[in-house]
């Protein structure tokens, strides 16, 4: 019996050597409309403590018909949902009858390195935001408007005309001061094997990242391309719809969209992206 | 860790002559891993097993395995090792002990428990992402356990 063991064991062991070996992503790089230059690979930063020596975005792991749509405004779907909130955009609501362009002009040069730093403590109201979070604070406080609601369409709209005015601007979430234990509490969340299948975030996007899984090919689970553009949904996703997803996948009990969980751990996920430029809306399968 | 519960051979007879099936709370693991005794008494029947294997709502073993005796099933997934020669390479009560609880074999592994009932961390109602119970039903059925081990145990080099 010990024998065989051993066998089986230096079998296993080479084969998962093997598989880490694998090819993870494809060599492709991204330019959308012929202009705009995509960061979709960079040296992981400091905080990740050598999990992983490169980031890359999901984009390099989507294949090459389902890339070729988001390189062309007119071939992204998501870019429709943008059109939409352009007319948001400029629209007077609320109480004290302000369009967001009242206060915030052109988006596309107010916008422009917004998405990338998000979600980002607001000091004034002594929390953590995410972008969605900022947007309906805006319309129920500047313009006492009704709030739109987590990932709701017309939310999920205007967060991708402000992700898609900041496409290229690089990723750089900040992880220190008053968001340092939600970032830690973040990690934890990554790291954590839930449900019955026992998996984290990490055991799927960090150690198997490029692998085949389900009938799909892992990436490393990163965020920079949200919203995004589902062809399985045909609709725009929301980041924290994504993780519900995902952690459901693992039979366990997820957490709320705009929980203190899934804030915690949005913030920490983003920042493993710092140095990927912002690419929302994204397409992805 | 691992909890050892002693395997009386009174126990197995008075429960013998019932059902000799083993709850998952009591199986007993070897110090490799192993599980020396069969689940149920009932001999695997590869066919069951090839089924519990490629079916999504069952083991879907596929997912993360290669096989390529079962090349006819769209889809297999790069996470374990391939299964070709498992047979081979380990013996019956090996298999038992990797499908039934793969942890005992290969600490901190990727694979699920397949017959684990609790002492999970926020457990789920199957895919519905509603809490579930505890303790829970285990992924795979004691006969199901064994039909995928007489499977395994065909895949020879
Ligand atoms: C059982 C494996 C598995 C686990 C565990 C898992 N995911 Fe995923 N995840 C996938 C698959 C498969 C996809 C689709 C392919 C891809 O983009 O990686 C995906 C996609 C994603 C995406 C979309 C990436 C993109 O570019 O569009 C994000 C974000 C993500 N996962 C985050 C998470 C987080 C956070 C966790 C933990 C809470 C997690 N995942 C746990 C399998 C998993
Ligand atoms: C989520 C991924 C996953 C699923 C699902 C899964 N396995 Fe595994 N399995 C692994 C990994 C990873 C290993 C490698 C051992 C380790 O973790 O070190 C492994 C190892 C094995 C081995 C030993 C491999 C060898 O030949 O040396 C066998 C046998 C096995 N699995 C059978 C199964 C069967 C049968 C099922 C379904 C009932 C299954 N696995 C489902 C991930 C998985």
């Amino acid at each position: 019996m010990k024998k065989t063991m051993l066998r089986g064991a230096i079998a296993a062991a080479a084969m998962i050597v093997g598989a880490q070996g694998a090819l993870a992503q494809d060599a492709d790089s991204l330019t959308i409309n012929g202009e705009i230059d995509i960061v979709t690979e960079a040296p992981a930063a400091a905080h990740l403590d050598g999990a992983l020596r490169t980031v890359y975005s999901g984009w390099r792991f989507r294949s090459d018909e389902t890339q070729a749509m988001e390189m062309d405004d007119f071939d992204n779907p998501g870019m429709l949902a943008v059109e939409d909130a352009m007319v948001a955009w400029n629209t007077a609501e609320g109480t004290e009858g302000k369009s967001c362009a009242d206060c915030h002009g052109d988006a596309a040069e107010s916008m422009t390195n917004v998405r990338a730093v998000y979600p980002r403590w607001n000091e004034e109201a002594g929390e953590l935001r995410n972008l969605q979070m900022q947007i309906d604070a805006c319309r129920t406080e500047q313009m006492g408007a009704e709030a739109w609601g987590l990932d709701k369409t017309p939310m999920l709209n205007m967060e991708a005309l402000i992700s898609s005015v900041g496409r290229g601007t690089i990723v750089n979430v900040a992880i220190d001061g008053p968001v340092a234990d939600m970032w830690e509490q973040g990690r934890e969340l990554y790291y954590t094997r839930t449900g019955q299948l026992e998996l984290s975030c990490a055991n799927c996007h960090e150690d198997n990242y490029g692998n085949y899984i389900r009938a799909d090919h892992l990436s490393q689970g990163q965020i920079n391309g949200f919203p995004t553009y589902r062809l399985k949904n045909a609709k725009l996703n929301g980041v924290q719809g994504r993780f519900r997803g995902c952690v459901r996948d693992t039979r366990a009990e997820t957490y709320a969209v705009g929980s203190p969980e899934f804030m915690a751990l949005e913030l920490y996920v983003a920042s493993r992206g710092n140095g990927l430029a912002v690419e929302g809306p994204s397409v992805r399968n | 860790m691992k909890r050892i519960i002693p395997f009386t051979a009174a126990a197995v007879i008075a429960a013998g002559m019932v059902t000799a099936e083993t709850a998952p709370e009591d199986v007993v693991f070897g110090e490799y891993g192993e599980i020396a005794e069969s689940l149920t008494g009932v001999a695997g029947d590869p066919a069951e097993g090839e089924k519990v294997m490629t079916s999504r709502g069952l083991g879907n073993c596929i997912a993360c395995h290669q096989v390529t005796a079962l090349e006819d099933y769209p889809f297999h997934g790069e996470v374990g090792p391939s299964l070709d020669g498992a047979g081979s390479r380990w013996d019956e009560a090996q298999l038992r002990g990797i499908v039934a609880g793969a942890k005992n074999t290969f600490p901190d592994s990727m694979m699920p428990s397949f017959y684990k009932s609790t002492g999970f961390i926020r457990i789920g109602d199957a895919f519905t992402g509603k809490a579930g119970s505890d303790p829970t039903t285990p992924l795979l059925t004691a006969q199901q356990i064994e039909d995928v081990v007489a499977y395994l145990m065909t895949l020879q080099d």
